[in-house]
């Protein structure tokens, strides 16, 4: 693997349980008292971000500098972005100062392997518009393989809200289904692929009725702007009918899972107290974030060698 | 050539009238002479056509050659080099340029360039509606007076309805005037950067839904059906619009509709890899439209092929996907690229393409009048087109004639190239090379 633009990189299945394995022992490195391993003494790792991120940006920088990585903040901010340097210069700066990996967040579908084709360094996409974000899914794969694991086969997951400009959406599809799961689509028609050639999933828009037969129910945090764009009423409209509220919550089997990538919008896809409760992983999928981006960026920069 | 005779030797005739072996004298920008086993004058620029196709000069109706506003990324010499390259006589520009062709003096300052650089006849065509903006009329009429025949707001389309019904009921008091609509309803293409399909879907691209052009030719061909204005549908891209075309000519309306070759030949999957040399307005779309396209060329549904040849600088495409302008070279290689995926393979006949690229398009704009697309006869213009059929070639976007590289082709192995162009009587292009 050369990059992590998709979760196509990885092979499949073997690949993505091959890279759910390390991350098991960077679980291990980080449980450690001092958790950090010097595996990448001497690499630098960049980050790229065009968007705004919490959790991803931290998440990578934080693991990176646990394997002992260089790391540089390319923030658009506080950057010639502003001035207006292109993408493609901005990265042929980057590359000149002779970085290893680049870690890209960019609005635009796409802009990562662009940004691939232009550098020499290894590119990781941290999200690219409505495309992909393979890290994410990662994460939420081998979080969900802590709880129903080690075989993910037949679990019945369903991924409730804008799958249409989800870049979470696509890469977890492509990743759950590669891992066995069965997958179904949740929302109002306006909010679903227009298309779904080739897709491995079923699709409703009634959450109500598939709630009491899944193991996972993955909410997608909705955005204010789809009103705007005359995609639902209202939000109101919209929890109403798809928000994961304590009432419907308790419809659903027991041992049924509750799974975000965050930001959450509380009170409108997800109820604070679903959120918050025993059966929510929202949390756990965060911490394991930076354990996935240290088997990540091993497995791009690493030597070969053990992991120490 | 002393004494001003060109002649094409060897080669065979092939026009709207038939095709037989014939060489070609040309004398004083005319043709003075067509038949088999002539002999050149003394001192007669001779050029070799044995092996090759002489037929009428090429006629790209859609080309964006830049100027004036956007010199960077073409000029009327540049691009009418790569005309000529592509065995072109005449094309017409569209009027998006900075500022639009909207008024008499820019329709005056292409044509006068136009006439200095000397590769290609430019014909402008005019705006429609002023600025562009789909509101007040452009001065049809006075851009008519200066030879304009088709007008059109092309990169955008004229969305309001009752703008387009007034303009096809004034156009009507212009004799060979037609309104060519760029077909997409701009509501349904809002942020929208490639076909919506599987593909888009797949790639998280915002799409440009098929019907955002089929709804609108439906409208429009109503319109055209009402005030009996003549209507002539731009890159026309999907099967849905050739079904509505077919039916209306069927129905007497006074329509006719062109194609370019990546449509009958790309789909969205080329933009798989976010590749923005992919990227065009209307979007490449999928193989049932391709097929449709396909069927919609052989019964003459679409009359022509023209290429929407829009150059971008390597500035400009050296972005993501989403942010790119949309655009594609075309004018260098619509032959070769016709010839290799229709005719070859035997989708279309050689005269099938030479009249959707050639005599078809020169009627529906109006450039037969100026003696480009007729038959290679006596006394007619010497505006002519030498192919070798045979020739095989690769495309290197970076080595085309036009001042960008944004080729959808760049590394295809195509057979059969232009080998002599020739414009009233005098070769813009000779053995494959620009002679200047």
């Amino acid at each position: 693997m050369k990059h992590l633009l998709s979760i196509d990189d990885l092979g499949g299945r073997a690949g993505i349980e091959a890279m759910l394995d390390l991350t098991d022992s960077f679980l291990e490195v980080q449980q450690r008292d001092i958790p950090k391993v010097p595996a990448l003494r001497g690499k630098t790792v960049v980050s790229l971000f065009y968007e705004d991120s919490t959790r991803t940006r931290l998440s990578f920088e934080t693991a990176a500098k646990r394997l002992s990585a260089d790391t540089m903040t390319f923030s658009v901010a506080t950057s010639s972005v502003k001035k207006g340097e292109s993408l493609l210069d901005t990265v042929q700066t980057i590359d000149a100062m002779g970085v290893d990996a680049i870690v890209v967040r960019h609005g635009a579908a796409g802009a990562p392997h662009r940004v691939a084709s232009w550098s020499s360094a290894r590119v990781i996409n941290a999200g690219d518009g409505c495309h992909e974000h393979p890290t994410q899914a990662l994460l939420d794969a081998f979080t969900l393989r802590r709880h129903r694991g080690p075989s993910l086969d037949g679990c019945r997951i369903a991924i409730v809200g804008d799958i249409r400009h989800s870049r979470v959406a696509r890469s977890d599809v492509m990743a759950f289904h590669a891992l066995g799961c069965e997958l179904t689509l949740v929302g109002p028609p306006t909010l679903m692929p227009e298309r779904l050639d080739g897709w491995p999933v079923a699709v409703t828009s009634d959450l109500d009725e598939i709630l009491p037969d899944v193991d996972v129910v993955y909410l997608l945090r909705i955005q204010r702007e789809r009103i705007g764009q005359a995609l639902f009423p209202s939000l109101r409209e919209y929890s109403a009918r798809w928000g994961l509220s304590a009432e419907r919550a308790a419809r659903s089997k027991p041992d049924t899972l509750v799974m975000h990538p965050g930001p959450m919008n509380r009170g409108i896809e997800i109820a604070g107290e679903v959120a918050d409760s025993a059966r929510s992983l929202v949390t756990e999928q965060v911490a394991n974030g930076v354990a996935v981006r240290m088997a990540v960026l091993w497995s791009l920069l690493g030597s070969g060698g053990p992991i120490v | 050539m002393s004494n001003g005779e060109v002649f094409i030797q060897g080669g065979r005739v092939v026009d709207a009238t038939g095709e037989r072996a014939a060489d070609v004298r040309i004398v004083d920008g005319s043709i003075a002479e067509v038949g088999a086993a002539l002999a050149p004058a003394a001192g007669a620029l001779v050029l070799d056509a044995e092996g090759c196709v002489v037929t009428p000069g090429l006629v790209d109706i859609q080309v964006h050659f830049r100027e004036p506003g956007r010199e960077d990324s073409e000029t009327i010499e540049t691009g009418s080099r790569a005309a000529a390259l592509g065995g072109c006589t005449a094309v017409v520009c569209m009027p998006n340029t900075e500022p639009p062709i909207d008024d008499a003096a820019v329709v005056q300052s292409i044509l006068d360039r136009a006439r200095a650089v000397g590769l290609c006849d430019v014909r402008p065509s005019g705006c429609i509606t002023k600025g562009r903006r789909g509101e007040e009329l452009a001065p049809i009429g006075e851009l008519y007076d200066l030879g304009v025949r088709v007008f059109t707001d092309d990169g955008d389309c004229v969305a309001d309805a009752l703008v387009m019904r007034h303009a096809f009921e004034y156009a009507a008091a212009l004799p060979g005037a037609v309104l060519a609509q760029h077909a997409e309803d701009p509501a349904l293409v809002r942020g929208g950067h490639m076909h919506e399909g599987a593909w888009s879907a797949r790639l998280g691209i915002p799409g440009r839904p098929a019907e955002a052009e089929s709804t609108i030719v439906a409208r429009d061909l109503q319109l055209a059906k009402r005030t009996g204005g003549r209507y002539h549908v731009l890159h026309m891209s999907c099967a849905a619009s050739a079904a509505l075309v077919r039916a209306a000519k069927a129905d007497g309306v006074r329509v006719t509709a062109e194609c370019t070759p990546q449509h009958l030949v790309l789909t969205d999957e080329a933009c798989e890899h976010f590749d923005p040399s992919f990227k065009m307005n209307p979007p490449l779309r999928e193989q049932a439209d391709v097929d449709g396209l396909r069927a919609a060329l052989i019964d003459g549904t679409i009359d022509a092929i023209a290429t929407d040849h829009a150059p971008h600088t390597p500035e400009s495409k050296d972005v993501p996907f989403e942010e790119a302008p949309p655009g594609m070279l075309g004018v260098e290689t619509a032959l070769a690229v016709v010839l290799t995926t229709l005719v070859e393979p035997g989708i279309i006949t050689l005269a099938q393409a030479l009249a959707a690229l050639s005599w078809n398009p020169a009627r529906i704009v109006g450039l037969d009048v100026d003696g480009h697309g007729g038959a290679v006869v006596a006394g007619a213009p010497a505006n002519l087109c030498v192919i070798d059929p045979a020739h095989t070639w690769s495309v290197d976007g970076g080595r085309l004639a036009s001042k960008s590289r944004n080729s959808p082709w760049d590394g295809w192995k195509l057979t059969g190239k232009v080998r002599h162009t020739i414009y009233r009587g005098t070769p813009t292009v000779r053995d494959h090379e620009a002679t200047k």
